[in-house]
């Protein structure tokens, strides 16, 4: 009878849950902010620029998650080593031009760990820093994406039609795999990344305002609008179909194979700009690929969560809830929280992801598995 | 019916441990094997692969495997009976060590203890972790599949970050603060002398032991017993019942089977598992770190359930002792390539070693900077190997390959 009762009860709340939990969310967020808003509109604005440039990020590797799992069913544990290694690409293809502060470079072959022996066709490129480093971070995206097609190829392609955790697990170990080579490219050394912005801001009225947040804000807007588009490209209703139902779709003539292929490039792109971005304030203050790099993903799951596995909107609202959450809990909850220790902020998106699941268990936007006796 | 194995004719015959005369005595016989390792006797000592499990150098990997095989017998029951798959189990393991090393050891400036004995921190251990398994478990029920993963993963997280907090170090503070873990010695309160000392050489009935056969025999009498338990839960009202739950839980629902009841039990009993395992773990490592606890190991956990067959007592024990194992031996069979001299090895370690600048893919050298890994960072990576590779050729794990073997010789010269 217990369990009777709590399904019952799950049934119940999952009518009004979203409603009660948004409107309570975003009451308690309104009456709060007009506090501090009132109190500090410099600090609170200049936050809020934080928290949405942290969001921001975590959007863009929940959209890698998303794409993934929307395509193919599985959730890429792999997404965080895979950032790692597009913003070691990137390091690889800056490393002599590296700057840190005014035209100096950081990386001296000597005294330190040389990234690689191989040397960097992109170097003898002349034209300023941003053209060079830009178009490094074009060639980056593209080895993400390939690297990204190797994976889809050896280790997903064939567990078509197999449970979806084992899947999953796959992908846990790749992920394992993955963070041994990247460690051992880094060492205990930080690979800069050679960003132009480096981490100066700029001013409006009293407010700082980092590059990198602005940054982040652009790359998801143009990753969440081009992937708006891309879904209804006749490649992107493939997808959608196959998502919906794969033996349908191949019955249809649609290359499942291919679309698979498609989706892991994809998200193996967002991941590396996501892991760009991970090497950047509001993330970390370094500019440069560390052993930390590859725990943006883990960070960013809570977000998937939160907005629902399978949903593009959710990836994006998810991101942005767990970003501000995180961010406004760093900011002005640190006096009453000493017993939560230190860098407490970072456990925050989980909290959000449980209470959230409690709501609603798929998510904000995603889609519940209906179940058949 | 003794030519007849698989025709019963009673419940209680198909409900039998071991079912088969078979069983009984290679069982039988492999546990007294088990006792008998650690002690250079005549015929054990020729026995390939055993043979040098019972040298001092491998007491400690062997201990180590006891401790996991119990906590990975928890998960077993969670994930491969239960069909709740959880990343969580790390976290309860680290609860279970976090308790045992509250109840069990010393107090001091900056650590909190009571300096209790083993007969109330190991189930002290045990029962806090079952508590914490039942708390989580109103979340857990709700969920389903990936995101029920994602949750408890998130669970290792928040472990990691409370077990750095300023108390969670007071309670499982380094060896620096002057903090003294619990050791494996039974009391009957505080008293010196303890009542059966583990921890020091000694003289057992007739026989000298060292402190490593003694620890050995230790857990190997609790790692029997908690298989025991696991595998004797699995043929009771509540092991079908979890059965049920994990073969299709709305239709168990309907068959009168209380699904939430079930799976609060399945939570509680792996995460009692894993708080005996966590508290023996610290035990036995004489240190707590929280990021010990982190996701390697819960992924640990389960590449032990996929690779050892999920669901099965016998294979979970494989897996553990599969994944174990493996890195223990290629370190040593490194060291014996490095060695070796002359002819075909030889030949292979120049492949396969390097100490930084020449060919090879194994680096031998201390330092290790560059491209070349070390041994320590190969066995990770083929610990990601292993886990890709099972999945993708046997996924239903060693056991899964020992029932097609045992099916072919059954039935041959037949094919099917």
């Amino acid at each position: 009878m217990a369990g009777m009762a709590t399904r019952l009860q799950a049934v119940d709340l999952r009518r009004g849950a979203p409603v009660g939990f948004l409107v309570g969310a975003l009451a308690a967020t309104l009456i709060f902010g007009m506090v501090q808003l009132a109190n500090d509109p410099v600090l609170f604005f200049q936050t809020l620029m934080k928290s949405l440039g942290l969001g921001s990020v975590y959007a863009l590797i929940a959209l890698g998650f998303v794409l993934i799992f929307k395509a193919t069913q599985t959730v890429n544990f792999a997404q965080g080593a895979l950032a790692a290694t597009g913003a070691l690409f990137l390091a690889f293809l800056v490393q002599e031009r590296s700057v840190f502060s005014e035209g100096q470079s950081v990386v001296e072959r000597d005294g330190h760990i040389p990234f690689t022996n191989i040397s960097n066709p992109l170097d003898n490129l002349g034209g300023p820093h941003w053209v060079h480093w830009s178009l490094s971070v074009v060639v980056a995206l593209a080895f993400a994406a390939a690297v990204g097609l190797v994976v889809e190829r050896l280790a997903i392609r064939p567990m078509i039609g197999q449970p979806l955790f084992s899947v999953a697990v796959i992908t846990l170990g790749l992920e394992i795999m993955f963070r041994v080579f990247n460690n051992d490219a880094v060492e205990i050394e930080l690979r800069p990344i050679g960003v132009p912005w480096e981490i100066s801001g700029f001013r409006v009225g009293d407010m700082l305002i980092n590059w990198s947040f602005v940054a982040a804000m652009v790359a998801a807007a143009v990753a969440f609008v081009a992937v708006y588009f891309f879904y209804r490209s006749r490649l992107g209703i493939a997808m959608r179909a196959v998502a919906f139902d794969q033996e349908a779709a191949m019955a249809q003539g649609i290359n499942v194979g291919r679309v698979f292929a498609i989706a892991w490039a994809a998200g193996a792109v967002l991941a590396a700009v996501g892991g760009i971005f991970a090497t950047q304030p509001p993330v970390e203050q370094t500019i440069s690929v560390d052993q930390n790099t590859a725990n943006i993903a883990f960070r960013a799951l809570p977000a998937v969560i939160l907005g629902g596995l399978d949903s593009v909107t959710g990836a994006l609202l998810g991101g942005l809830i767990v970003g501000v959450a995180e961010i406004y809990a760093g900011q002005y909850a640190a006096a009453h929280t000493s017993w939560l220790g230190a860098g407490y902020p970072l456990i925050v998106p989980y909290i959000v992801m449980i209470i959230g699941l409690l709501v609603r268990p798929y998510g904000l936007f995603g889609t519940p598995e209906i179940q058949r006796v | 019916m003794l030519g007849r194995p698989r025709l019963y004719t009673a419940y209680r015959q198909e409900a039998q441990l071991l079912p088969t005369w078979t069983q009984k005595v290679v069982c039988t016989l492999f546990v007294a094997v088990l006792f008998l390792l650690p002690f250079d006797l005549p015929v054990i000592n020729q026995i390939p692969v055993v043979r040098f499990l019972g040298d001092s150098d491998w007491m400690r990997p062997m201990a180590l495997l006891m401790v996991l095989a119990i906590a990975a017998l928890g998960l077993n029951l969670l994930a491969g009976v239960a069909g709740q798959v959880s990343l969580g189990h790390a976290f309860f393991m680290g609860v279970g060590a976090c308790t045992a090393v509250y109840l069990g050891g010393t107090s001091g400036e900056a650590t909190w203890g009571h300096s209790l004995p083993i007969w109330v921190w190991l189930p002290g251990a045990g029962v806090v972790a079952a508590l914490v398994g039942v708390a989580v478990s109103p979340v857990a029920v709700r969920l389903r599949g990936l995101y029920l993963a994602i949750v408890t993963l998130g669970l290792v997280f928040l472990g990691i970050h409370f077990g750095n907090t300023s108390w969670g170090r007071k309670i499982a503070g380094p060896p620096a603060l002057g903090r003294e873990f619990p050791g494996l010695d039974v009391r009957l309160w505080k008293e010196e002398t303890p009542l059966i000392n583990v921890e020091d050489d000694g003289h057992w009935l007739w026989f000298d032991v060292t402190d490593l056969q003694k620890r050995y025999l230790f857990l190997l009498v609790l790692t029997i017993a908690f298989t025991l338990v696991a595998k004797n839960l699995t043929r009771t009202r509540t092991g079908r019942a979890l059965q049920a739950i994990r073969d299709r839980d709305i239709a168990a629902e309907v068959m009168g089977v209380p699904e939430f009841r079930y799976k609060v039990i399945a939570f509680a009993v792996s995460s009692f598992f894993a708080g005996v395992a966590g508290a023996l773990f610290s035990a036995l490592s004489q240190r707590i770190l929280a990021t010990d606890f982190g996701l390697f190991l819960s992924v640990e956990f389960i590449a032990i359930l996929l690779i050892g067959g999920a669901g099965t007592t016998s294979g979970t024990l494989i897996g553990t002792f599969f994944v174990v194992m493996v890195p223990q031996f290629v370190e040593e069979f490194t060291k014996w390539l490095d060695r070796a001299e002359g002819g075909l090895t030889e030949l292979l370690a120049r492949v396969l070693l390097t100490e930084g600048d020449d060919f090879g893919i194994i680096n031998t050298a201390i330092q290790t900077p560059g491209w070349t890994l070390s041994v320590f960072d190969w066995n990770i990576v083929l610990f990601g190997a292993l886990i890709v590779v099972f999945l993708i050729v046997e996924p239903l794990g060693i056991f899964g390959i020992w029932v097609r073997v045992r099916n072919y010789w059954k039935r041959w010269p037949f094919s099917y």
